[in-house]
């Protein structure tokens, strides 16, 4: 056991003094390494960034809302019949609030573009939300300070608003919104919340750039009582989720007289699909990324193992001095291995140190950062590929004649 | 005396081209513990390749050789390894130093190969190079040394591991005779400590410095001789 410590502890010197020996050689050497390294750090950074995104923006809203809608997300089925389908009505929420058990909250939402103007400021385009009082209980969004509307001021279709972080910002710089009156389009309506910031993802609408108001005011100042919406529903727990499902849709195709035979005449969306289009784009980066790491460090790899050709030739003579003086092949070989790792693992480390900064700024566009665990990998893949291309010559090194390698001018 | 080296019929034939050069032809010798021998001989004799037999990095075409009464040569290259780092002390003309390495890592570097614990070797290495004198250069690289103080570190290097033989291939060939001479009373002070030494040399007067002197020619002994009065002009008995 000591035996290797020794051993080890020389083969890594010898190494570190090899490296070191021709620095400029090894670092031009381990180019393909680095850029091997850089990718697969980028590569694990973006994923990183999207994980994060997600878990921000989607699971803001919760992986155990059902939202009840006419389209299904993701398309693919038939556009015109789903056109045709009747529009979700307020009356579809009322009933699921009555009827689903395994409902723990209800919200009928509907959006539409206006402007928003206060005082002298004015923002274009603004989405103004249509919802409930239960809003929050069922999307879990959070208040930043304020309060939502209540039920008396949604039933009372009472003028007020809640507002998204963004409007509160651009229309309120230096006061506080709350108390003060804006015009949603052309009507006034009075502050009572600000929403927490939520941030967009990947171009996404921006929640923070909306504002709320009670939906019966929403139907007669911004929409007609006849345009379409969603419910949102908010499963009792996350486990029930499927079974939430299956309830609000016997209700829905109850309440739209469905027969036993006939399809479902509206969709029930569930985050699923998102988290499916999410993780199609962690595929694709992880498959770029993977074949520009694949290919870097194949090509990395190939200039180790010529340098390592070349060092083994340089050192034959070295080789034979140990072997006279009583290194067994397997020793040789060895320190070779370590050798070649050791390079890659300098490589890895150059890699890691350039990635760094890129990462930085990766973090502006999508927020994220160089998880541990990745420097971890990148490390572990450069001495891994050390250890494969430095093994022929290694072998090379290890099967040398000890008379003809000391012999060797 | 015990036998340390004892050689059968040993042949050594390389393969160069289509041609076979016949490097030992049919040698049988014998080497006894605390013998000092001489191995003289024109070039391309077969010296060399007797040294890298006996030091077990080569291995005759044919023949038996046994080194301290165990038969050496079907030996794999494992067990060679660990017979040359434990039996074997090598000095050679060239002084094979590793450059990048200081003298007491040179020194130690048989005792790392023989899984000596850092402690001990850095003991031992630090007594070899107290024998050869160069303590004070213990921290120097190889080319921060004089010809003579790499061969001492050589030397050094063969004697740590506390070997049966040292063998020195033309230890003195790239010294000059001052320096040579410094050489050859280190090797004569290892001989009076106890140590059995083989070495080879064109010089006569180098040879006489050894208590036996082997020629050889063509691959083969041409002579085995006492030296009765060392370091002096001898006068050879050829042995029957
Ligand atoms: N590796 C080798 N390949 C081919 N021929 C060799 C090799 N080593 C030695 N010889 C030949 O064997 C003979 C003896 O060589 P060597 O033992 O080196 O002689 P010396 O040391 O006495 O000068 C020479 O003819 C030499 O050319
Ligand atoms: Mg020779």
């Amino acid at each position: 056991m000591r035996f290797m410590v020794s051993e080890i502890r020389e083969g890594l010197l010898i190494a570190f003094q090899a490296v070191r020996a021709n620095k400029m050689r090894s670092v031009l050497t381990t180019l393909g390494i680095v850029i091997g390294i850089v990718s697969v750090t980028l590569m694990g950074t973006a994923i990183e960034g999207l994980n994060r995104a997600f878990n921000k923006s989607i699971s803001a809203i919760g992986a155990d809302v059902l939202y009840v809608q006419k389209w299904p997300w993701g398309g693919g089925e038939d556009w015109w019949r789903i056109r045709n389908r009747p529009d979700i009505r307020i009356q579809h929420a009322k009933a699921i609030e009555r009827q689903a058990e395994l409902a723990a909250s209800v919200s009928p939402v509907s959006g539409t573009g206006r402007n928003v103007k206060y005082g002298r400021k004015l923002i274009e385009g603004i989405v103004i939300v249509g919802t409930n009082a239960d809003y929050l209980r069922t999307t879990g969004a959070d208040i930043a300070f304020g309060r939502f509307f209540t039920a008396m001021e949604a039933e009372g279709g009472r003028p007020v608003c809640v507002i998204g972080s963004e409007v509160a910002e651009n229309l309120f710089p230096n006061e506080t919104p709350l108390g003060k009156t804006i015009k949603l389009g052309n009507y006034p309506y009075r502050v009572v919340g600000v929403l927490e910031k939520q941030g967009s993802f990947l171009g996404l609408q921006s929640l923070d750039t909306r504002a709320y108001v009670p939906i019966d005011r929403f139907f007669t100042e911004f929409a007609s009582r006849r345009s379409g919406l969603s419910i949102l529903v908010k499963s009792a727990t996350l486990e029930l989720v499927d079974e939430a499902k299956e309830e609000v849709r016997g209700v829905m195709r109850k309440a739209r007289g469905l027969k036993p035979k006939q399809e479902d005449d509206f969709a029930i969306n569930q985050q699923e699909i998102l988290i499916q289009t999410f993780n199609q784009i962690g595929v694709v980066i992880a498959g770029v990324g993977l074949f520009i790491t694949g290919m870097a460090l194949f090509v990395g790899g190939i200039g180790i193992m010529n340098i390592m050709f070349v060092s083994v030739t340089e050192r034959t003579r070295e080789i034979g001095i140990r072997m006279a003086i009583g290194a067994p092949r397997r020793t040789i070989l060895q320190q070779f291995l370590m050798e070649s790792a050791a390079l890659c693992l300098l490589g890895g480390i150059i890699g890691l140190i350039i990635a760094f900064p890129l990462s930085l700024i990766i973090d502006q566009v999508l927020p994220t950062a160089m998880p541990l665990s990745i420097v971890g990998i990148a490390l572990l893949i450069s001495v891994f590929v050390g250890v494969v291309s430095g093994f022929l010559p290694a072998y090379r090194a290890s099967r040398l004649d000890p008379v003809d390698a000391l012999r060797y001018e | 005396m015990s036998t340390i080296i004892k050689f059968q019929n040993i042949t050594k034939i390389y393969h160069v081209g289509s041609e076979d050069v016949h490097a030992l032809e049919n040698l049988s010798l014998e080497i006894k513990k605390n013998e000092y021998v001489a191995i003289m001989g024109p070039s391309g004799s077969g010296k060399s390749t007797l040294m890298n037999i006996i030091g077990c990095l080569d291995t005759p075409t044919s023949g038996l050789y046994e080194l301290n009464g165990v038969n050496v040569s079907d030996m794999n290259d494992n067990q060679l390894a660990k017979i040359r780092n434990k039996e074997i002390g090598f000095v050679f003309q060239t002084f094979n130093l590793l450059a990048r390495s200081d003298v007491l890592h040179n020194v130690e570097l048989p005792l790392i190969y023989g899984g000596i614990s850092s402690g001990e070797r850095k003991k031992l290495a630090r007594e070899a190079i107290e024998r050869v004198g160069l303590t004070e250069r213990i921290h120097h690289k190889p080319n921060e040394l004089s010809g003579g103080q790499r061969q001492r570190v050589a030397i050094a290097r063969s004697l740590v591991t506390q070997p049966s033989i040292l063998l020195a291939d033309e230890p003195t060939g790239n010294l000059d005779s001052k320096t040579g001479d410094e050489i050859m009373a280190l090797f004569d002070k290892l001989f009076a400590e106890g140590n059995t030494i083989i070495l080879v040399t064109h010089e006569e007067y180098i040879a006489e410095h050894a208590n036996r002197i082997i020629r050889l020619r063509d691959g083969m002994i041409e002579g085995d001789e006492i030296v009765r009065n060392r370091r002096a002009i001898s006068q050879p008995t050829v042995q029957a």
